[in-house]
């Protein structure tokens, strides 16, 4: 059956719309996305939970971008002679 | 014109690049005692390997071409702690109900998501406890791709790993990031 091909289990749907939180799921992948929920409630719920989820990791990218990492002049003084042993 | 040719000067290291390299680390391994390490390892590499250098690069990108090795290392034996390092099963691996969500995985509806939320600072630091559960290996693929918002082919080409298995790294992360939330905030 052509239809066959359509049709995906939980697991792959599900990686789909991880896929697609990214915006990197194919229209084929949607396809098969938008089939399976017609039969899957479960998946349907993790794919509107997951849409609120990536809104909660956009926010922690976010400031977590803000932060500049640095070593302290300590670290770097230990760094400095450590280095200095071996040259 | 003779073509220039960069030379190393070892005693300026720290100064010029060790913010840099460390920076480049800790946006990758998710843990400064951990990226500083890395970087001194690539401080001793760079030194030992100090003659190979033919000038052809620049200081600093030769010394970022060695700590991608030293994170490409770290990467591999991450990958390499079998047993220990798995996330849990969310579906049925074989049988009749291969891929079919397993019973106490399912997911559940949420009592307590709102929007107003996300900029919450206990959500916030639930988030990172969640992460922090996460085996190495997924929290690094997971906070590579979602928190420093990497490209997908530039993982890959980092850490020499295909797509599909980046897919599969990330949907593991995924799933128990969202257990792991549900348990402990949304339906706490």
């Amino acid at each position: 059956m052509m239809f066959k091909k359509f049709l995906i289990n939980c697991d792959q749907a599900t990686t789909i719309c991880d896929k697609s939180q990214y915006n990197e799921a194919t229209l084929l992948d949607k396809v098969k996305l938008n089939i399976h929920f017609l039969r899957c409630k479960i998946c349907t719920l993790y794919t509107k939970q997951n849409v609120f989820l990536s809104s909660m990791y956009k926010g922690q990218a976010k400031s977590c971008k803000q932060i500049k990492h640095c070593l302290t002049d300590v670290e770097k003084t230990a760094l400095k002679k450590s280095i200095e042993s071996k040259i | 014109m003779p073509e220039e040719v960069s030379t190393l000067n070892p005693n300026k290291w720290i100064d010029n690049y060790a913010d840099y390299l460390f920076n480049y680390a800790v946006v990758r391994v998710n843990d400064s005692d951990l990226a500083k390490d890395l970087v001194q390892e690539t401080f001793f590499a760079g030194l030992k390997s100090a003659k190979n250098f033919e000038g052809k690069a620049t200081e600093r990108t030769w010394l970022v071409s060695i700590l991608k090795r030293k994170v490409i290392d770290h990467y591999r034996k991450i990958n390499s702690n079998k047993g220990k390092a798995e996330v849990r099963m969310n579906f049925y691996a074989d049988g009749d109900n291969e891929g079919n969500w397993i019973e106490e995985r399912v997911p559940q509806s949420w009592d307590n998501a709102s929007e107003k939320d996300i900029e919450n600072e206990e959500l916030k630091t639930q988030l990172d406890l969640c992460i922090s559960k996460l085996p190495e290996k997924y929290a690094m693929v997971f906070k590579m791709k979602t928190i420093q918002e990497f490209e997908t082919e530039e993982i890959c080409k980092e850490l020499d790993i295909t797509a599909s298995n980046l897919w599969v790294i990330i949907h593991r992360a995924r799933t128990q990031l969202r257990k792991c939330m549900e348990d402990n905030w949304f339906n706490n």
